[in-house]
């Protein structure tokens, strides 16, 4: 066994351990670290795969600043120590009955499926490559995405502020609008 | 450098994610739990993303440049969603879904 399997079981054993504990823990704060052990992982992953740029964007935005988002809500919005009630023993049941069945006719057609990958050399990956791509109009460019998403980035931010915004002294917002 | 990992096993452990990501969509009654299983779908699809592009197509970007994307658009919708929960927990003290049944008042 390789190092490169070692880690590949450390990081998938982590990944679906962890997935399993946020998605069944029944204290919120504890299911945050634990989709922070999943990121975690998966940046890991992406360092396996020789992709550096994307592992580091993985850790910094991903378990650096979604997670520290839903942290800071939770902690706005719920106790620490409170504990959700045991979900009904009859949704658990089926909805594990649902993504079961989802799971093994997808794992069936990933086992069948003829991958053919391409004898063309790998491009070596680094930042300058990175960023010429992300700028360039050409064939291979990706400045449309990148504007785009700029873009969404901004109108996100206005609307995350505008939301989140208290009303106004006199109440509710409907009732500053008409006053206006 | 992926020498005796075949794409197979990514593939499974993307898929093994996702739906452990639906299940917590289908059975969690707290709005931030749900978002939490969200984030774990769109993550799992990022994995698919990126092993097919080392695997099938290392002459291109597509699948990495996709899965960079993925997670700005991941990163907008946190904080949108996060900004509608606070709201929520502001009008009706609770953030549990099936006691905000009111669109209007």
């Amino acid at each position: 066994m390789t190092a490169n399997q070692l880690m590949f079981i450390l990081f998938s054993s982590v990944i679906v351990a962890c997935s399993i504990l946020t998605v069944t823990s029944r204290r919120i704060l504890r299911a945050a670290v634990y989709l922070l052990f999943v990121l975690i992982s998966t940046s890991g992953l992406y360092f396996m795969l020789n992709y550096q740029f994307l592992a580091a964007v993985q850790l910094t935005l991903y378990a650096g600043g979604i997670v520290v988002l839903i942290i800071f809500s939770i902690l706005l919005t719920s106790h620490i120590s409170q504990k959700f009630e045991a979900i009904e023993i009859r949704k658990s049941v089926f909805s594990a009955l649902a993504v079961a069945a989802g799971l093994i006719v997808t794992i069936i057609t990933i086992l069948d499926f003829r991958f053919s990958a391409t004898t063309q050399a790998a491009r070596e990956i680094n930042m300058q490559a990175v960023g010429n791509d992300l700028l360039s109009t050409g064939k291979d460019g990706f400045i449309l995405p990148f504007e785009v998403v700029s873009i969404l980035l901004l109108a996100a931010m206005v609307a995350a502020i505008v939301v989140a915004k208290k009303a106004g002294p006199s109440g509710a917002q409907t009732e500053t609008i008409k006053e206006q | 450098m992926t020498s005796g990992i075949p794409l197979q096993f990514f593939l499974i452990l993307a898929a093994i994610m996702f739906f452990v990501g639906v299940y917590g969509f289908l059975t969690r009654r707290n709005l931030i739990t749900i978002l939490m299983s969200v984030e774990l779908i769109l993550n799992s699809v990022n994995i698919n993303f990126v092993a097919f592009n080392r695997y099938l197509f290392p002459h291109k970007l597509e699948g990495f440049f996709f899965s960079l994307f993925v997670i700005t658009v991941a990163a907008a919708e946190a904080a949108v969603a996060i900004a509608i929960i606070i709201n929520i927990y502001r009008r009706f003290t609770t953030i549990n879904v099936e006691d905000v049944d009111v669109m209007k008042y």
